[in-house]
């Protein structure tokens, strides 16, 4: 609790302890300035001690994580064939050479600014603990795979990522507008790879693998609709306005599970008779998309509000029409200062994922249950385990996006300008 | 340049504003109500090469399955088992409501504490909470803590509680005669604590006198209470839980399911309120802490008076979409098969009951809600909102 006494307030009181303080006056100021506060530190230092304590115990004694280790290929991709396993590593080193070349482009326009005086530098230190949630992950997953070609595969990978940044420093700046379009096409080529050409399409993908797919694939396919139905929320034309306020309204009223229901149950009923069901992860994805786009919408909503009124005025004036004035002056100002809300929502669509346990999906936290069901492990209350295991990666990814939008949201400024 | 009768002159129609946009919106419904359509028609005649009724019977048909902590048997119709299930949603959602605020707004303030640990707790206990699938968190408690307990034969037992995997028994009530007079008396005592709660504050707000409406409202209301339970020929008993073979009987029983919901909807929403209650008490001024400091309030009376009534005008709307989210994600309690509204609904569809019904149905109950705590939340802004501005 906040606590000040009548005495005039103490410097440090007003301004945050600086690092300089010598340990005693730390101590007495931080955690015993007032009797009810020493009596706090006491009281939550026990409790804490005893957790910690506990908790440690937990991972590094008590814990059986031999069920872990077995499954780490389970966890990861669940029914994946294993013998295209060489798709998986090929799309990921595809991967990391179009992040590796997108980060070092974006890092060459950050040291232009730096140069400028517009941003402040930072240390390679600084971004190695950005990652740190990432690389904790892949460490743990590592640690548990126990797989020397798994190892020396991984590194390869950031060697790759490493080696594309470096190369991304030398674009010239005149081609850095276009490195989005590389990244994106990376990204599509991965997926390519191992879906086509005889691979593996989505609906034989599982574990970390699935939850990811839909939580990219989710908000990548939402994200069009969702402009066009924040576009058409802000129609001057009655018609369309209503018709995507009740839909936005409609979805953000109910449960995500219902949607899910509704594309699991449903779905094969509003196809023409004859046709096939798609697959369960399809229809998943369709109830994802479905659900995400209304929000999307209320975020892009916020964006379109937020360019001031004479921004249209002016284009007006300039002769642009309407759809111009929408593409090329009020949208492009719209999604950036939206780019953090849609980071958030992009998290909680990670979260999300989750939910497709419920109607039969064998992303990762459906298969960290079924793998206590395995007859090695059955009802041994190693659930316990695996849960912990499996809130741990989500954990680290939705930290570590989340600092990251943060980060994003100070750079680009929103809400100073 | 053109002569002023020219400009003057209507243009043409596909160049006239007016008719191109009635044209567009008239474009608009008619593809939407087209693809609309199309879906009702593929329904429609998928359905009926199913052969499923496309009407609302089913729900007055019975049941075939009871619903455990409940009255429900299982020759009740549908309907009768959809109004129990949100029932269940309903108040799982507001307790999960009462708790994660009173927790949200403690760890909130405790985010800015002066202590350093109390700051570091909350912050851990947030940023741990918030970034883990609600779901997950259920799970958690469901399968890894609450049914890992031991079961009924090996129960353990602490005095008048009994702790097993079949749930949490300790002293409830039980009914031994009719409950009406005691009902009324209460009814009347809750009448007269309202009356003095505003008499009390109508005093304070002209004389200054210190108002003490929580003393004054609580006495007459335990007053009334006492003498409605005597009147009424003492209709209520404590009942101890006794444990049998394969169950415990009397008492009050937390099931497991009930319990791994509401703690896990409680934890995860706080750790959102909380970040909430924290943005929102920033927000408040320097200046009204200085001034609270100033006129010599206590760090206490200073967070009550000056700073949170303050805050919570900021907090109002985005706390009111937090407790949505409790309630939509209330849903959840279908993977622990607790009897909730769409754990029902799921129940319904797997029994061979028709989907598209049954999810209109399920959509429809949650509308309600949505719908009911909007208002209540948009009543309470609206109350609290500055005025005269």
């Amino acid at each position: 609790m906040d606590t000040t006494t009548l005495e005039p307030l103490a410097v440090s009181e007003r301004t945050p302890p600086k690092r300089g303080l010598p340990p005693r006056r730390w101590v007495k100021e931080n955690l015993f300035s007032t009797w009810f506060n020493g009596i706090l530190t006491v009281l939550l230092a026990a409790i804490l001690g005893w957790a910690l304590y506990k908790v440690a115990r937990f991972v590094f004694v008590d814990a059986r994580w031999e069920i872990i280790e077995v499954n780490v290929t389970n966890l990861l991709v669940f029914r994946f064939p294993r013998e295209e396993f060489w798709r998986l590593w090929v799309a990921l080193y595809v991967l990391a050479a179009a992040v590796g070349l997108g980060t070092g482009v974006a890092a060459r326009l950050r040291g232009e600014e730096e140069r400028e005086g517009r941003a402040r530098s930072s240390a390679a230190l600084t971004t190695l603990r950005r990652a740190a949630p990432l690389l904790a992950v892949v460490g743990v997953f590592l640690w548990f795979a126990k797989s020397p070609e798994g190892t020396v595969l991984v590194a390869g990978a950031a060697a790759t990522w490493m080696a594309a940044r470096a190369g991304g420093r030398y674009v010239p700046p005149r081609h850095a507008r276009r490195a989005g379009a590389v990244v994106l096409l990376g990204v599509a080529a991965s997926y390519l790879v191992v879906s086509a050409f005889g691979g593996v399409g989505w609906e034989r993908w599982g574990g970390l693998l699935l939850t990811v797919f839909l939580a990219v694939g989710g908000i990548v396919i939402s994200f069009p609709l969702g402009v066009l139905l924040a576009l058409g929320r802000r129609s001057s034309l009655r018609a369309v306005r209503l018709v995507c306020v009740g839909y936005i309204e409609l979805v953000r009223g109910v449960p995500l599970i219902t949607i899910l229901f509704l594309g699991a149950f449903m779905l094969g009923f509003f196809l023409p008779p004859g046709s096939d069901t798609p697959s369960l992860e399809s229809r998943a994805l369709v109830g994802l998309v479905l659900f995400t786009a209304a929000y999307v919408a209320e975020i892009v909503r916020g964006g379109l509000q937020s360019v001031p009124r004479e921004q249209t005025e002016a284009a007006q004036a300039l002769g642009l029409s309407p759809l111009k004035t929408t593409r090329l002056i009020v949208l492009p100002q719209a999604l950036r200062a939206v780019i953090p809300a849609l980071v958030g929502q992009f998290i909680s669509l990670f979260k999300d994922t989750s939910l497709v346990f419920i109607i039969g999906l064998t992303e990762l936290l459906a298969v960290s249950e079924l793998i206590t069901k395995q007859p090695e492990f059955l009802a041994q209350g190693l659930i316990i385990e695996t849960l912990v295991f499996a809130g741990f990666v989500y954990w680290a990814g939705s930290y570590w996006m989340s600092r990251e939008s943060q980060r994003l949201e100070r750079r680009l400024g929103v809400g100073e300008r | 340049m053109t002569t002023l009768e020219s400009v003057s002159r209507r243009p043409p129609p596909w160049r006239n504003v007016r008719v191109l946009r009635i044209a567009f919106q008239t474009a608009f419904v008619f593809a939407v109500a087209l693809f609309a359509l199309y879906l009702f028609a593929n329904l429609v005649r998928n359905l009926d090469r199913l052969g499923i009724d496309t009407s609302f019977d089913y729900l007055s048909q019975p049941a075939g399955f009871a619903i455990p902590d409940s009255d429900f048997r299982s020759t009740e119709d549908l309907f009768a088992a959809l109004l129990v299930g949100a029932k269940n949603t309903l108040f799982i959602s507001l307790l999960g409501i009462f708790f994660a605020t009173i927790l949200g707004v403690v760890v909130g303030v405790a985010r800015l504490s002066s202590n350093w640990l109390v700051r570091r707790t909350a912050a851990l206990y947030v940023e741990s909470l918030r970034n883990v699938p609600v779901l997950l968190i259920i799970l958690f408690w469901y399968l890894g803590v609450l049914l890992q307990l031991p079961p009924i034969g090996r129960a353990v037992e602490w005095e008048v509680l009994v702790v097993s995997n079949r749930g949490l028994v300790g002293p409830g009530l039980r009914q031994t005669d009719d409950l009406l007079v005691l009902v009324v008396v209460a009814a009347a005592g809750m009448a007269v604590a309202a009356a003095l709660w505003i008499w009390r504050t109508r005093r304070f707000d002209r004389t200054g006198e210190p108002h003490q409406r929580v003393l004054w409202s609580g006495g007459v209301l335990l007053g009334f209470l006492l003498v409605g339970y005597v009147a009424g020929g003492m209709p209520l008993a404590v009942s101890l839980p006794e444990r049998g073979e394969l169950a415990t009987t009397g008492g009050f029983r937390l099931s497991p399911e009930y319990a791994a919901l509401l703690l896990g909807l409680t934890l995860y929403t706080a750790s959102h309120i909380a970040e909430i209650v924290r943005g929102s008490i920033l927000s408040v001024p320097r200046g009204q802490t200085e001034a609270a400091d100033a006129v010599g309030l206590s760090s206490f009376d200073r967070l009550r008076f000056v700073v949170l009534p303050q805050a919570f005008r900021v907090a109002i709307p985005p706390v009111g979409n937090q407790y949505l989210n409790l309630v939509k994600n209330s849903s959840l309690g279908v993977a622990i098969a607790f009897p909730e509204v769409t754990r029902i609904t799921r129940i319904t569809i797997s029994q061979g009951g028709p989907a598209p019904q049954a999810i209109i149905v399920l959509m429809g109950v949650y509308l309600v809600f949505s719908l009911s705590i909007s208002l209540v939340m948009n009543l309470i802004n609206r109350r609290l909102a500055l005025k005269g501005r």
